[in-house]
């Protein structure tokens, strides 16, 4: 059981990590511009696949911070020649024009990498048990992982409670009007933001690339998702998403590794439910097949009972 | 016809499709080829498996057309996308028909398969003149041959309940097996390996304790590190799957990575991707059970084969030649169509029935009954030490049991309506 | 249009006569080409094809109900679909079964039934607040229910879904469905009686205060009316449609799985409905048409479809977020008004340029999947009337060439000249 306990937590801790890095940068996007940005996940996507290219001329170490910033690139070019043009019409056709960008990004990938998933691996310096518990070692790459992410949080607090800019960036997410009566240049400022925002997810890529798996489709698995975190950690605070990060890879880990049904804790009770009845589907069914759906279920109670999300300042 | 062809220029208008019209129209070649659909994914989470298959049916198409073709006819492969979607493959189907073209093949997902079944079925019943046949390389659910099956419907490769009789066979003889774990993909085909192998190893190795199981959403899972973990706990030494494509590669690199050792019994574990993941990790811990790898020619001393399979690797290095079913297939339907004198359903349906080959690991049988492959099947084991590797891994297979195709057999409940 | 003025010119005597001819032209020509077209197009995949159209048509402005009529974007609108489908192919199946039960053309009514049963439900809880908060709600039901067809297999039928066969049932006409033209009539009724009902749902007070409450929900709210209730009205309405559309698209397909609820179809009708164009009553339907088609068909020809689909879609949300089908209307009401007198050969001019750069595009795009994705890129392919090889610079310098200078000519003379054209005649209002 204290297995089950701490390998759930450390698996729960590490997905949770990399949906923290995937969904700071939307929760600085989406909290700032308003933009549901559908296209965030294709930009994790964009940064595992440079990481991979440029980490066959360059070795893994120079890609970390390369693919981000080539991807970030992208991103304020996105911004500045697509978004801002959209702009003017609301925030429906920005968000259309997102969900179009996506499909876009999805089958140049295609086109450019195939179809077949990457042969993107763990740098050789990280390839070595950490420890080992139990029995079962724990990958010092996954350490790795947790570790550029806390890295990426502390980094992200510092900029926004500690510098000018984030300053500014603070103030455009509660009052934009203001920022911009107060001199700032606001269509700059949003073009800075969503390269950062989307050069954050592409750091997500680079490591999420080797964890789970770099393939064409790893934008679509994760898109939903995202939005989830940060309507559940509320507009644009860093915390709330790391909070809902964790809370949704420890809760959906935990779901995967415990195989209990409502018929198990009846039969603690002595109490059972024929395999005909009406409600033997819902009594028989196991947690292993709930885990997919919790972090919806989460998102429509959140959204029910507090549409500000667990730390947002103001509603969604 | 014709109203296709109307249609597709009404679209070269929008110039989009005017490229590729006038391309398709430019390349038709002027003996009337034989074709063959070919709905698979091209598309999506399986698109690598879709795409290592098309290969593999272009270069026998290549190869057959090399040697003249069939009736002097050249083949062509139509490469249909159904994004591992059933009701996307039925509407393929329905396009195949409307194209003329006779022949169907898919393999990838039982639940395709048998919506691919229905709608040939309904096809042929309804649309007598413009009839299908169903060639399938790939899907093993014994429904397809069992209570669901159809005439129209041919099947390449072994059925699920072959591979486990076999692989149940191997494991009360070897008598390593304690304690086994089964994980399986959450759908038809998982379902019945999970429901067999229970049974089997019941009834043949009582001894053996089946210390779990899990069924996992199928193409879904990114990490499969909770599933290894269970799979730790439970005390295993030895487990069973029958997952394939991305589903089998992940589940042996998280094991790999964290340090499981147990003995994985598979399915697919020659496919494509897992040598390549798993490396000199596998070597000793990975069997499959297929009709076929690479080192049986070697072992056999199957000299043009090993040619062919060189030419493949050549054309295509990222992936290895793995489906010898394809080579059955394309070979056994080149000798119906000249047997039958022509392309239509029925006749070509009924000269495959019961039709013997030789292929290269022995005689294969396409048995009358309820279309099942009857054909010699292997277990073998990832090893070092092997002429062939897999993948450029470093690690490829070796024989460790041969069945003859008079013992990888299984009864069937067959009862189908012939026209 | 036109041709139904003349008509009620022709026939019409008194002045109420004829109003309702031309209310009722439009109608009666969508009636006559939807009646014809399977003259033209008799093929049974086309016949398909046309079928589901129809469906889509009422799926798309099912969805406008929500987006473009009370200004509600929703991402789980296929939940009500698909279990509105699944709901009419449980009723198929009983009949199946059983023997007994509805006329086949009835069994849509089942899957509409369904959806509004799903509609009451879910509408109730997501549609307190309207904007983003809808709008995620609306994502994480779809989710919901698309990953709960893993959980309740039985009523999904798991990964492979469930079957039915369309023939079994009796008919009230007594026609015989096991053609595709016969189902196609089918589609292409309902899709009218559909598309009519919601069109008039539109001149109600429940229509006019959804789009009240899509303007500015306090004021409607001083008017009297409760914005929540006409959101949730709207809601359940369009859910009723949605799953009219799924009742009928199960009778098309004779299979049903568990990617009708799916986030993709969600997708597919909100791109229908904004290509077409979500602020005119015909836009969905002109969107729904292009999209089918364009998934049927397209896919047949090249690989590189999905990035034209979504080349077109960005290109319609930046450059004609009126959409398509609103586009061609205001084009049309400027040529009428004789706004474009002066300016119609500077038009066709700046038209003109991008036709070339979008062929320069094509070339690019086409060439570019040969050499990534063909397993020998040394051989030629056919572009156009050409045969190229394109391991060759030349091509690709051609192809660029063609798509820059379609561009530059767009940019530096067609658009000024056709400004200024524009600027003369004085239509520039």
């Amino acid at each position: 059981m204290l297995e089950t306990i701490v390998f759930s937590l450390l698996n729960g801790l590490l997905y949770g990590m990399l949906l923290f890095m995937l969904s700071s940068g939307l929760t600085l996007i989406f909290g700032m511009m308003g933009v549901l940005n559908f296209a965030h996940a294709s930009f994790y996507m964009l940064g595992a696949y440079f990481a991979y290219t440029i980490g066959l001329y360059t070795g893994f170490w120079v890609a970390l911070f390369l693919a981000p910033v080539a991807v970030g690139l992208i991103g304020a070019a996105v911004e500045r020649f697509g978004l801002r043009q959209v702009h003017q019409f609301g925030h429906v056709p920005e968000l259309l024009f997102t969900f179009g960008l996506a499909y876009v990004v999805e089958e140049l990938v295609r086109l450019f990498w195939g179809n077949v998933p990457m042969d993107y691996r763990v740098p050789e310096a990280l390839d070595f048990p950490l420890f080992s518990l139990f029995g079962t070692n724990y990958p010092a790459f996954r350490a790795f992982v947790l570790v550029v992410a806390v890295v990426m949080f502390i980094g992200l607090w510092v900029l926004l409670k500690r510098t000018r800019a984030g300053l500014i960036i603070q103030a455009s997410l509660s009052r934009p009007d203001m920022v911009s009566a107060l001199g700032h240049n606001v269509p700059q400022v949003f073009t800075w933001v969503f390269a950062f925002g989307t050069g954050l997810a592409a750091l997500g890529g680079v490591v999420g690339g080797i964890q789970l798996v770099t393939e064409p489709g790893m934008a679509f698995m994760m898109g939903p998702i995202v939005f989830v975190v940060v309507v559940v950690g509320g507009l644009g605070s860093i915390q709330g998403a790391l909070i809902a990060s964790v809370l949704i890879g420890v809760l959906q880990t935990f779901a995967l590794s415990v195989d209990w049904s409502l018929a198990e804790l009846g039969a603690l009770f002595g109490y059972a439910v024929s395999q005909e009845s009406f409600f033997a589907t819902l009594w028989y069914l196991d947690t292993t097949r709930i885990a997919p759906i919790l972090p919806y279920l989460l998102l429509v109670l959140m959204l029910i009972f507090r549409p500000r999300g667990l730390m947002g300042k103001r509603e969604t | 016809m014709n109203h296709r062809r109307r249609m597709a220029r009404a679209l070269a208008g929008l110039a989009a499709a005017g490229a590729m019209t006038v391309a398709s129209l430019a390349s038709a070649q002027s003996g009337d080829p034989i074709r063959i659909a070919y709905i698979e994914p091209l598309s999506g989470p399986f698109a690598n498996v879709g795409d290592a298959g098309l290969k593999h049916f272009r270069f026998a198409a290549d190869r057959i057309n090399d040697e003249g073709g069939i009736m002097g006819r050249p083949v062509e492969i139509v490469p249909m996308d159904n994004s591992q979607s059933p009701s996307e493959s039925a509407q393929l189907v329905q396009r195949a028909a409307d194209q003329g073209i006779p022949f169907v093949t898919q393999g990838n997902g039982s639940n395709v398969a048998s919506a691919i079944v229905q709608s040939v079925n309904r096809n042929n019943q309804r649309n007598p003149d413009n009839r299908l046949l169903y060639l399938n390389y790939a899907a093993v659910d014994p429904a397809l041959t069992n209570e669901n099956c159809s005439f129209w419907h041919f099947r390449f490769d072994a059925e699920s309940r072959i591979k486990i009789e076999a692989l149940t066979n191997y494991m009360a003889e070897e008598g390593e097996a304690e304690k086994v774990y089964l994980i399986n993909q959450d759908y038809s085909h998982g379902h019945v390996v999970e429901e067999q192998a229970r049974q089997m190893l019941a009834e043949k190795m009582p001894d053996v304790e089946i210390v779990g199981s899990a069924l996992h959403p199928i193409g879904q899972v990114r990490d499969f590190a909770p599933y290894v973990s269970r799979i730790r706990q439970s005390g295993a030494d030895t487990v069973i799957t029958g997952n394939w494509g991305n589903d089998l590669t992940l589940l042996v690199e998280a094991a790999d990575d964290a340090g499981l050792d147990v003995t994985f019994h598979t399915y697919y574990g020659g496919g494509l991707g897992v040598p390549a993941a798993l490396g000199e990790a596998g070597a000793g811990q990975l069997t499959q059970i297929t009709e076929w790898h690479a080192n049986v020619n070697v072992d056999e001393g199957h000299d043009e084969y090993r040619e062919w399979y060189e030419a493949f690797a050549e054309r295509y290095p990222e992936i290895d030649w793995y489906y010898h079913r394809v080579y059955n297939q394309m070979y056994m339907l080149k000798a119906a169509v000249e047997e039958a004198g022509t392309t239509a359903a029925e006749p070509v349906a009924h000269a495959l029935e019961g039709m013997e080959f030789e292929s290269q690991t022995g005689t294969v049988t396409m048995r009358a009954k309820d279309h099942q492959i009857i054909q010699p099947m292997y277990i073998s084991v990832m090893d070092t030490d092997v002429t062939y590797d897999a993948e450029n891994s470093g690690v490829g297979f070796r024989t460790l049991a041969k069945i003859p195709a008079s013992e990888a057999t299984v009864e069937s409940s067959c009862e189908m309506d012939r026209p | 249009m036109s041709a139904s003025q003349t008509n009620a010119r022709a026939l019409a005597d008194t002045p109420v006569a004829r109003v309702w001819l031309q209310r009722a032209g439009p109608w009666l020509v969508a009636a006559v080409i939807a009646l014809a077209v399977p003259l033209f197009m008799h093929s049974s995949h086309a016949l398909t094809m046309l079928s589901h159209m129809g469906v889509m048509v009422i799926f798309a402005l099912s969805y406008n109900m929500l987006l473009g009529n009370t200004g509600l974007l929703s991402f789980g609108h296929a939940v009500y679909f698909g279990l509105g489908g699944y709901m009419a192919m449980h009723m198929l199946r009983y009949i199946e079964a059983t023997g007994f039960g509805l006329p086949l053309e009835l069994v849509p009514l089942v899957g509409a039934a369904g959806g509004l049963l799903f509609g009451l439900i879910f509408g109730a809880v997501s549609t307190r607040r309207a904007g983003v908060v809808f709008a995620m709600i609306s994502l994480g039901i779809g989710e919901l229910v698309s990953s709960s067809s893993l959980m309740f297999t039985g009523f999904f039928g798991g990964e492979s879904g469930l079957y039915g066969n369309r023939t079994v049932p009796a008919s009230l006409v007594g026609a015989e469905y096991s053609s595709g033209l016969s189902t196609y009539y089918l589609v292409a009724v309902w899709a009218f009686i559909a598309a009519l009902a919601m069109y008039l749902l539109r001149k109600t007070p429940l229509g006019w205060m959804a789009n009240a409450v899509r303007d500015n929900p306090e004021r409607a709210q001083f008017v009297g009316y409760s914005p929540q209730m006409v959101r949730f009205f709207q809601f359940v309405l369009a859910s009723f449609f949605a799953g009219l559309a799924g009742g009928l698209f199960i009778i098309v397909d004779e299979i049903i799985t568990a990617e009708t609820v799916g986030m993709v179809q969600s997708g597919v009708v909100l791109l229908s409905a904004y290509i077409g164009g979500i602020l005119v009553f015909i836009g969905p339907v002109v969107g729904a048409i292009l999209v089918v088609f364009l998934e049927s068909e397209l896919s047949a020809i090249t690989n590189a479809w999905l990035l034209y689909f979504g080349l077109l879609f960005v290109a319609v949300v930046m450059f004609a977020p009126q959409g398509l089908a609103g586009l061609a209307l205001q084009w049309y009401g400027a040529w009428r008004a004789g706004d474009w007198r002066g300016s119609v050969a500077a038009r066709l001019y700046a038209a003109g340029s991008m036709l070339v750069a979008f062929l320069g595009l094509v070339a690019v795009i086409e060439m570019a999947y040969h050499l990534f994705q063909h397993w020998n890129p040394e051989q030629p392919m056919g572009l156009f009337m050409f045969t190229v090889n394109v391991t060759n610079a030349l091509p690709w310098l051609l192809a660029f060439a063609v798509l820059a200078a379609g561009i530059a000519v767009f940019i530096f003379h067609a658009r000024p000249v056709m400004q200024r054209a524009i600027h003369a005649s004085g239509g520039d209002r």
